[in-house]
């Protein structure tokens, strides 16, 4: 039983732009009893010495809140967050790496580029949700991640604040699920509940 | 299928192409950090248009001129001048006072890719009065990045963005009056440079080479295993005087390795460690 809520669907990682903080603020809200889990967000910001990120994650929810540091050990109940203008990597399940190269899809942090090593790191232990944003960064990531056995769920464009980012990924690879905005939160939160029980 | 699939090489392939790297070229890459080194290798079967891994490796084992292709697209490069400005806040307020009070300032700047940090350095100490006694020795493992710092010619389009970083780092004089203005290059005054040695070092195999006051080493040790970190870490250790600093990238820390005691962080923000002992 423990066995098994470790191995499925442990680690949730989240990607959007700026137009998908409420959402991610919500999100933070609604996981308070997910000790046992492991959350990655990568949002692009427009500032890049823009800090108060982590404070406004802090302030919604109980769960440790970190913006990641090179070689950073992997541990539950955290909520991980991409550092501005470096790539947020997986190492392996156990570790994070973060890397300055090239921006991927003019986007540095890239939800890509997370989604893509989190895939390889976790296969089916992994659940990626792609909100709201304008550009067709995260589409790739969310591909590799289904590719992986990983569950993929994507923001519904026709609510979405900017609907072209979740749209290319739909386009790209059939998700588990297409979920409105405002509805986000409860879905996860029955989700990882249903995963654990399995 | 979309133009943006890939095929992922895997750990194996990684693994040989590093061993051949190492057996024909003596470069070794063995300890660096896997994820990035493997989207790199990926970025290269893709930029240079190999139908696959097995011809990346075939031109690398058979061809010694692309190996210098090879180490430049492997290694990232991305850097830019006063790069996050409060450290070099930092260090105009709290190290160059400390500094000024030796006869002779040695700097180390490993790792310093095309040289922007070198030269937003060499600005800082100019603009302290102690460029005069102060040498900057700057290294990189890629002989191509380093002649760069020899010619002092950087994008004017970055010049925006680096007059901004240098505001924030504390300067007061028009940053414009460095350099010149030269089609869509700027060249920076050859005063700077007058300081400045460069040359190639591996910092996973070539040894302590001078003591210094001061050594930066910022956003090179995210692309190495803790391993090869802890290893790094012991070289500037050894490299270091007594309480000399120690400058790393925002996002890296001393805090877990073996030398961790000897050194004190400066300010819990900053980035920046002092030897102690
Ligand atoms: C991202 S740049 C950092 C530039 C600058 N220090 C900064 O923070 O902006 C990383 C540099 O590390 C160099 N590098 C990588 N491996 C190295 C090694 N083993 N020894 C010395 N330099 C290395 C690369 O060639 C590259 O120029």
């Amino acid at each position: 039983m423990a066995e098994n809520h470790l191995n499925e669907s442990r680690v949730v990682v989240i990607g959007g732009s700026a137009g998908s903080l409420d959402t991610v603020m919500r999100i933070a809200g609604a996981i308070n009893e997910f000790t046992q889990h492991t959350f990655i967000l990568v949002v692009h910001r427009k500032n890049t010495t823009d800090s108060n990120f982590e404070d406004l994650i802090t302030s919604k929810t109980r769960l440790l809140v970190k913006e990641v540091e090179d070689k950073e050990y992997i541990t539950t109940g955290t909520i991980y967050i991409a550092p501005p203008d470096y790539h947020l990597l997986v190492e392996d399940q156990h570790m994070f790496s973060l890397d300055s190269s090239e921006k991927v899809h003019y986007s540095r942090p890239s939800i890509d580029v997370t989604f893509e090593s989190a895939a390889l790191a976790f296969g089916t232990a992994l659940t990626g949700i792609l909100l709201s944003g304008a550009n067709a960064d995260g589409a790739e990531g969310i591909r590799k991640i289904a590719k992986a056995g990983g569950y993929t769920i994507v923001e519904d464009p026709t609510t979405a604040s900017a609907a072209y980012m979740p749209q290319q990924a739909i386009n790209l690879v059939t998700v588990d699920a297409i979920v409105p905005g405002a509805s986000m939160p409860g879905y996860l939160v029955k989700h990882l509940l249903n995963a654990g029980n399995r | 299928m979309s133009s943006t699939e890939q095929n992922i090489i895997g750990d194996e392939e990684m693994n040989l192409l590093v061993t051949e790297v190492f057996r024909l070229y003596g470069y070794d890459f063995t300890n660096y950090a896997r994820a990035s080194l493997k989207r790199r290798i990926n970025r290269i079967i893709i930029i240079d248009r190999f139908p696959s891994f097995a011809e990346l490796l075939y031109r690398v084992k058979h061809d010694p001129s692309y190996f210098k292709r090879l180490v430049e697209e492997l290694t990232v490069n991305v850097t830019e001048m006063f790069r996050d400005p409060a450290v070099f806040k930092t260090i105009r307020e709290e190290i160059l006072p400390v500094l000024a009070t030796n006869p002779f300032i040695r700097i180390w700047h490993a790792g310093c890719a095309t040289g922007e940090e070198v030269y937003s350095m060499a600005i800082l100490l100019e603009e302290a009065n102690l460029l005069h006694k102060s040498l900057l020795y700057a290294t990189d493992l890629n002989p191509t990045v380093i002649e760069n710092i020899r010619r002092g010619i950087f994008p004017l389009s970055q010049m925006k963005q680096y007059s901004e970083n240098y505001n924030l780092s504390g300067g007061k004089k028009d940053f414009s009056q460095y350099y010149t203005a030269n089609y869509d290059r700027a060249k920076f005054d050859d005063r700077l440079k007058a300081k400045m040695i460069t040359a190639t070092h591996n910092l996973v195999s070539d040894r302590s080479f001078n003591e210094f006051n001061l050594i930066f080493c910022r956003n090179v040790l995210i692309y190495f295993d803790k391993q090869l970190q802890d290893k790094v870490f012991s070289l500037f250790d050894e490299s270091l005087q007594k309480l000399g600093f120690l400058v790393l990238g925002s996002k890296e820390n001393l805090r877990f390795s073996k030398v961790a005691k000897k050194f004190a962080q400066l300010h819990e923000k900053e980035k920046i460690w002092r030897k102690i002992t």
